[in-house]
C-alpha cells in the first residue's frame, strides 16, 4: 500500500516538476509568451522544392519562405493581383507570326507571341544560409567541400557560417530553367513548357547531358550512389527568357494567355540561387541526411523554416534579411469596422515565429484549440456542433460555448466546385441528343443538393449553378445567375424544380417511370465513386435514394483512387463524382474544365465529363483571352447557357470554408487562393497566455479518488492474504 | 549453439527473399507505377511525359520481373523487383518515393517509438503478471471470479475506446498532460504517460488472462503439491516455484515481440502525434509509397526472425532441459 501510495505522489511530483507550467501545456516553457502563432498541420509535405511542390499543404509552408513576382492583395476581394518581389505589376507586349509588336487590342489569332517583362525590386536578399558563406577572402566556404567535410553534418545548423546576397534577375531565370530539370518532375512543366518558348528544347538538353553525367556517375559509384554531380542551369540556354539587366527580365510565351500572369504569382516563378542548388549538389549531402533544397528552402519571404522535422513539428522564423512590407491600407468595405485595417501601412511581418505541429487526428486537434495551444483551428465534421449553430434561415453562428471563449468565426466561399458529372462517351447519359440531355437534365433535378449539404456537409456549401464558384468573375448572383433547367425563381429565392417535372423530362427522353418505353426494361445506371470506408455507405445510399425518386436503378462502382482515376482516364464511366479547386481566380480556370479539346479520355486534360459542345468550344477559344469586362461576362452567360442545357455535370455544390480562431489573434481575413498570409496576422501573447492559465488548471483530485479507491479495494486481498498465509500447506482446490 | 544461430540466420535468407516477392506481389497488384508516379505528383495537369519522367527517374520504367528486351542474367537482374530488393539485404533502403532519405527518417523515428512502446511492454508484463499472479492466488474466490470477468470485459472493448476516453478524461477534462505531441530527452516524459498508461491498461485484459491460465496450469502440477506438502507457504509457492516455471510460455510470447517493438504502435502513434515508425508506416501506405512501404515490411520480417532467434536462445537460458543443436 505504501507503494501504492508512493507511486501516485511520484507522478504527482513528476508532473508537478514542470513549475508554474501547466501541466497540459505542450510547448516547452520557453515558448510562453513569446511572439509565437502556435498552429498545426496533418499531412507532411512532400515538398519543398518550389519546382516540386504543387499542394496547398505545402504551399502553407513555402509560400511564406519564397516570394514569386506577385502576390494577391490580402484584403481586396474580388481577388487582384499586386506586386510582391517585383517592383511593378508585368508589362505585357504582343507580337505577331512575323515579330513585328502588335496591339494590345489585336485579335487573339493575330498574336503569335507574348512578352512579360518583369522587373524586380533591387535590395532583395536571401535569407542567411551557408550557401552563401565566404572567407575573409570571399571565396565560398561551403561549395567545395569534399565527403570527409560533410560526413560529420547532419543538419543546416552543423554549417555555422551563413551569407546572404543581393537577388537579382538571374535568379529568377535560374527557377524557370529548374522546372525543365530531369533531377526532378516538375508538376507543371508539361503544362508550362506549351508556352514558355524554348522550356522543351531546355528540358530535351538537360535530359541528354543528364544521361550521359547519370551513366559515368553510375560507371564510377554504383547505381544506388545519390551524389550526382551538379549541373549548373546558368551554362544552359532558355530561347523564351531574356535577362534584360540585373534586375529585369523577360518572359515570352507562345500565342495569348492572359491568365499566365497569375502563375507569376505561384511558387514555381520564385528566384532560387545557384549556390543553393551548388551547395545541395555535393557528393555526400544526400547520403542519408536529407541536405536538400525539398527539405531545407532558400527564400526571400518573411520567414525562414529553421526546423524541419514533419513527423513531429515545423518551426518558421522571422527572416533578418526580408525587404521590409507594410500591411495593406486599403481593403474591401466593412474591413475597417471588422478592424482588419487597424495595422495599415504598419511593418510586417508581426509575429516572430511560427510553430506547425503535426496533428494528424481531429479530436487532439479540436481540443487542443479549445485549449488554447492552438491560435486557430478549421471545423471537423465531428466537432461541428460543438462548434456551429445554424439558424432556421441557414445562418451559421458559434454556439455559446465557443463565444463564452471569445471565439470568431470566419466563413468563405471555397474557390472550388464538386460536381457529378456524365461521362459524354457513354451511349445512355453521353452525347449531345435530345435523349441524353434530357435523361441528364432531370437526374440534375432529381439529385438534390440541398439536402445533400444540409446531411454530408453539415450545411457548409451551396449548391451550384454552373461551374464558376461565388466571388469570381462571371459569377452571376440573384435570379440572372440561377440554372433555369434545375431551379426556378420564386419569391426572391432560387427553387429546385419539382420531382414530377423531372419525371416528364424522363418520359419525354424515352424512359417513363424509370422504364425503356420501346424495350420495357428499367433504366439502370451506375456511379462510379471511391469509397473510404463504411462511414461512406450513407452517402451512397443517399444516391441511390435520389435516383430512385425516378425509379432509376442506380448501380455503385465502388473502387479505390487508383481504379478510379483510370476509370476516368480511359473514360469508363458513366456517372461520377469529382472536385476542382482553382489554381487561380479566373473564370477560364473553371470553364475549361468543360472544353472539348481538354478532354480527359481523348487528350488527358482536365475535362473529366468529355464533354464536347463545338459552340462552347468555340466561345470559350474568345473568352479565355480577354480580360474581364461587358464582353467576356457576355460570352461567359453564353457558354453557361449552352452548358446549363447540356447538363454535362449535375451541378453540385461550392463548398463553405468554415474557420476559427481565438481572440489574441488578429487580422485574420480568410483567402482562398493565396496562402501567404502568415505576415499579415498579429497575436496577443499576453492575452493567449491569461487565458491558458485560465483554462488549464490541473484537476487533482479524482486522480486522488482513484488512487484511494484502489487502495481501498487492496485491503480485503491483503487480509485475505494474510489469512491465507496463515493456512500454509493446506490443499486448495 | 553458434551452429544453430549460423543455421537459422542462413534460413532466413529464403524467409526473406519469399516476403520481399510477396510484398512486390501485394503490392504491385494494387498499385502500378503510374499510380505511384499520379500520388506523387498531384492530380492536377499531370502529363503522360510526366509520368513516364517520374518513373524513369526512380526505376519505376522497367518491367517488374522479368525483362524480355534484356539479355542474359539482366533478364532478371534489370527488373524493378531486383533494383528495389537486392540493396535491402545489406540495409541500403534508397529513397522512398518523394525523394526523402529512408535510413534516415527510420534512425530519426525509432526512438520515438521506443520510447513508447518500451515501458508499455515492461510495464505490461509487470502488471499482467503481478494480476494474474493476484488471481491465481485467490483462484476461486471473488476475487480471481471479478478479476477474470473485469479480463473478459477490458478484452471486449476497442483500443480506439481507451485512447479517445482516456485523452478526455485525463487530458481534456482533468488537465494532467498534454493531449498529444512528442518532445525529445526528459521533456518526453509528460507525452508519453498518458499512452503507456492507456497501453498498459489496455493490454491488461487479455495478457493478465493469459498468464492467469498459464500459472493455474502450474499449479495443477506434482511438484507445486509436493512443494505445498513441503509445508511452504502459498505465496514462496508461488513466486519461487510458479511463476519460475510460468515464465517459460510467457518468454515465449514476451521476446518475439523484443524486436518488433522498434516498428512502432499505429494507432497509438497516430492519435498521440508521436512520430515514430508506426506513423510512417501508415502514412506511406495512405501515399502508395512502395520504398517505403517495401523497407518497413523488409525490416518487419527481419526482426520478426531475430525475435524467433532470442526466443529459442532466452529457451536455454530458462530451461535448462534445452539444448539447441
Amino acid at each position: 500500500m505504501t507503494f501504492r501510495l508512493a507511486a501516485v505522489l511520484a507522478l504527482v511530483w513528476v508532473l508537478a516538476g514542470c513549475g508554474d507550467a501547466l501541466w497540459n501545456d505542450p510547448y516547452p516553457a520557453a515558448d510562453r509568451g513569446s511572439n509565437t502563432l502556435f498552429s498545426a498541420f496533418v499531412e507532411r509535405p512532400r515538398h519543398l522544392d518550389p519546382a516540386l511542390s504543387y499542394a496547398s499543404d505545402e504551399w502553407d509552408f513555402i509560400t511564406q519562405i519564397y516570394e514569386p513576382p506577385l502576390q494577391y492583395h490580402y484584403l481586396k476581394r474580388p481577388y487582384e493581383l499586386i506586386p510582391q518581389s517585383a517592383e511593378s505589376l508585368p508589362t505585357v507586349r504582343y507580337f505577331s507570326a512575323d515579330g513585328r509588336e502588335i496591339a494590345a487590342d489585336a485579335p487573339p489569332e493575330q498574336v503569335a507571341q507574348s512578352e512579360f517583362e518583369v522587373r524586380i525590386r533591387p535590395g532583395l536578399r536571401f535569407q542567411p544560409h551557408p550557401a552563401f558563406a565566404q572567407d575573409a577572402s570571399g571565396k565560398p566556404l561551403y561549395l567545395a567541400l569534399s565527403e570527409a567535410d560533410i560526413r560529420s553534418r547532419y543538419r543546416l545548423s552543423d554549417f555555422p557560417q551563413t551569407g546572404t546576397r543581393e537577388v537579382t534577375a538571374e535568379d529568377f531565370i535560374y527557377q524557370i530553367k529548374r522546372l525543365a530539370n530531369p533531377r526532378g518532375t516538375s508538376p507543371v512543366f508539361g503544362h508550362l513548357s506549351e508556352y514558355v518558348i524554348g522550356l522543351k528544347e531546355l528540358a530535351a538538353a538537360l535530359r541528354k547531358d543528364n544521361d550521359k553525367l547519370l551513366a559515368e556517375h553510375r560507371a564510377r559509384y554504383g547505381s544506388g550512389d545519390k551524389g550526382l554531380p551538379w549541373i549548373d542551369l546558368r551554362q544552359y540556354e532558355l530561347s523564351g527568357v531574356k535577362l534584360v539587366d540585373r534586375y529585369t527580365y523577360r518572359i515570352r510565351i507562345k500565342g495569348k494567355y492572359p491568365q499566365f500572369v497569375y502563375w507569376l504569382a505561384m511558387p514555381f516563378f520564385s528566384p532560387i540561387p545557384y549556390e543553393a542548388d551548388q551547395f545541395y549538389a555535393q557528393r555526400g549531402m544526400n547520403d542519408g541526411r536529407n541536405l536538400t533544397l525539398d527539405w531545407y528552402p532558400v527564400g526571400t519571404g518573411p520567414y525562414m523554416l529553421t526546423e524541419n522535422n514533419p513527423n513531429a513539428r515545423m518551426v518558421l522564423t522571422r527572416n533578418p534579411n526580408f525587404r521590409g512590407e507594410a500591411y495593406p491600407a486599403e481593403g474591401e468595405p466593412g474591413d475597417e469596422q471588422a478592424g482588419l485595417l487597424r495595422d495599415a501601412g504598419k511593418p510586417m511581418p508581426f509575429i516572430d515565429r511560427v510553430v506547425f505541429s503535426r496533428e494528424k487526428e481531429s479530436i487532439p486537434y479540436w481540443n487542443k484549440f479549445l485549449q488554447g495551444y492552438y491560435d486557430r483551428s478549421a471545423i471537423a465534421s465531428d466537432n461541428f456542433d460543438q462548434a456551429v449553430q445554424l439558424s432556421v434561415e441557414g445562418q451559421a453562428t458559434l454556439t455559446p460555448e465557443m463565444e463564452r471563449k471569445g471565439i470568431t468565426l470566419r466563413t468563405s466561399v471555397g474557390t472550388s466546385t464538386f460536381y457529378l458529372a456524365f461521362n459524354f462517351l457513354d451511349p445512355v447519359v453521353g452525347g449531345l441528343t435530345d435523349r441524353a440531355k434530357k435523361v441528364r437534365q432531370a437526374i440534375s433535378i432529381a439529385v438534390d443538393y440541398e439536402e445533400f449539404i444540409s446531411i454530408f456537409a453539415n450545411g457548409r456549401g451551396i449548391p451550384a449553378m454552373g461551374p464558376i464558384p461565388p466571388g469570381l468573375f462571371g459569377y452571376r448572383d440573384g435570379e440572372a445567375g440561377i440554372n433555369p433547367v434545375v431551379y426556378e425563381w420564386i419569391d426572391g429565392k432560387p427553387r429546385r424544380k419539382s420531382i414530377d417535372h423531372a419525371r416528364k423530362l424522363l418520359a419525354q427522353a424515352g424512359y417513363d417511370n424509370g422504364r425503356d418505353s420501346k424495350s420495357g426494361q428499367p433504366l439502370v445506371l451506375s456511379l462510379d465513386t471511391v469509397t473510404r470506408g463504411p462511414g461512406d455507405a450513407s452517402r451512397l445510399e443517399w444516391y441511390r435514394r435520389q435516383f430512385a425518386k425516378l425509379n432509376i436503378q442506380l448501380e455503385i462502382r465502388a473502387t479505390d483512387w487508383n481504379r478510379f482515376q483510370e476509370k476516368v482516364r480511359t473514360g469508363n464511366t458513366q456517372i461520377f463524382f469529382l472536385g476542382w479547386n482553382a489554381d487561380y481566380p479566373d473564370p477560364e480556370n473553371f470553364m475549361f474544365l468543360l472544353n472539348g479539346p481538354q478532354s480527359r479520355a481523348k487528350t488527358g486534360g482536365e475535362n473529366t465529363a468529355n464533354y464536347q459542345n463545338p459552340e462552347y468550344d468555340r466561345l470559350f477559344e474568345r473568352m479565355k483571352n480577354l480580360d474581364n469586362g461587358p464582353e467576356r461576362q457576355q460570352l461567359i452567360d453564353q457558354m453557361l447557357k449552352i452548358a446549363r442545357e447540356d447538363a454535362p455535370w449535375a451541378w453540385g455544390f461550392h463548398p463553405l470554408n468554415y474557420g476559427l480562431s481565438h481572440q489574441w489573434i488578429s487580422n485574420t481575413k480568410p483567402n482562398q487562393i493565396a496562402r501567404n498570409g502568415l505576415k499579415y496576422q498579429r497575436i496577443d501573447p499576453e492575452l493567449r497566455e491569461r487565458k491558458r492559465n485560465e483554462w488549464n488548471q490541473p484537476v487533482v483530485g479524482p486522480l486522488v479518488l482513484i488512487a484511494l479507491i484502489l487502495m481501498a479495494l487492496c485491503v480485503p486481498a491483503y487480509l485475505s492474504y494474510r489469512r491465507r498465509e496463515r493456512m500454509a500447506g493446506r490443499e486448495r482446490a | 549453439m553458434i551452429g544453430y544461430i549460423v543455421r537459422r540466420v542462413l534460413y532466413a535468407i529464403p524467409i526473406l527473399i519469399g516476403v520481399n516477392l510477396l510484398t512486390f506481389a501485394l503490392f504491385f497488384v494494387v498499385n502500378t507505377p503510374d499510380d505511384m508516379a499520379r500520388m506523387q505528383l498531384g492530380a492536377k495537369r499531370v502529363t503522360p511525359e510526366a509520368i513516364e519522367r517520374w518513373k524513369a527517374e526512380r526505376g519505376y520504367d522497367k518491367p517488374l520481373l522479368w525483362n524480355d528486351s534484356a539479355d542474359g542474367i539482366e533478364r532478371l537482374t534489370d527488373t524493378i523487383f531486383y533494383d528495389k530488393s537486392v540493396r535491402l539485404f545489406v540495409f541500403d533502403f534508397g529513397n522512398a518515393d518523394d525523394g526523402r532519405d529512408i535510413a534516415h527518417e527510420i534512425s530519426t523515428r525509432m526512438g520515438p517509438s521506443l520510447a513508447l512502446a518500451v515501458p508499455v511492454f515492461i510495464i505490461g508484463i509487470l502488471v499482467n503478471i503481478s494480476f494474474a499472479l493476484m488471481m491465481a492466488f485467490f483462484r476461486a474466490t471473488y476475487l480471481d471470479f471479478w478479476g477474470v470477468v473485469s479480463c473478459v470485459a477490458m478484452m471486449s472493448i476497442s483500443g480506439l475506446f481507451y485512447i479517445i476516453g482516456g485523452q478526455y478524461l485525463i487530458s481534456k477534462v482533468w488537465h494532467l498532460v498534454p493531449i498529444s505531441g512528442f518532445a525529445g530527452g526528459t521533456d518526453a516524459l509528460k507525452f508519453v504517460i498518458l499512452p503507456v498508461v492507456i497501453g498498459v491498461i489496455g493490454g491488461i485484459g487479455a495478457g493478465a488472462r493469459w498468464y492467469r491460465t498459464i500459472f493455474l496450469e502450474e499449479i495443477g502440477k506434482d511438484y507445486v503439491r509436493t512443494a505445498r506438502a513441503k509445508g511452504l507457504r502459498e505465496s514462496a509457492v508461488l513466486f519461487g516455484h510458479v511463476l519460475k516455471n510460468g515464465m517459460i510460455p510467457i518468454l515465449t510470447g514476451a521476446v518475439v515481440v523484443i524486436p518488433t517493438l522498434f516498428l512502432g504502435s499505429l494507432l497509438m502513434e497516430s492519435f498521440f502525434g508521436i512520430p515514430g515508425l508506426g506513423s510512417y508506416t501508415i502514412d506511406a501506405i495512405q501515399a502508395q509509397d512502395f520504398a517505403i512501404v517495401r523497407a518497413m515490411v523488409f525490416l518487419g520480417a527481419v526482426l520478426y526472425i531475430l525475435g524467433l532467434l532470442l526466443t529459442d536462445i532466452s529457451y536455454t537460458l530458462v530451461d535448462p532441459r534445452v539444448r539447441l543443436t
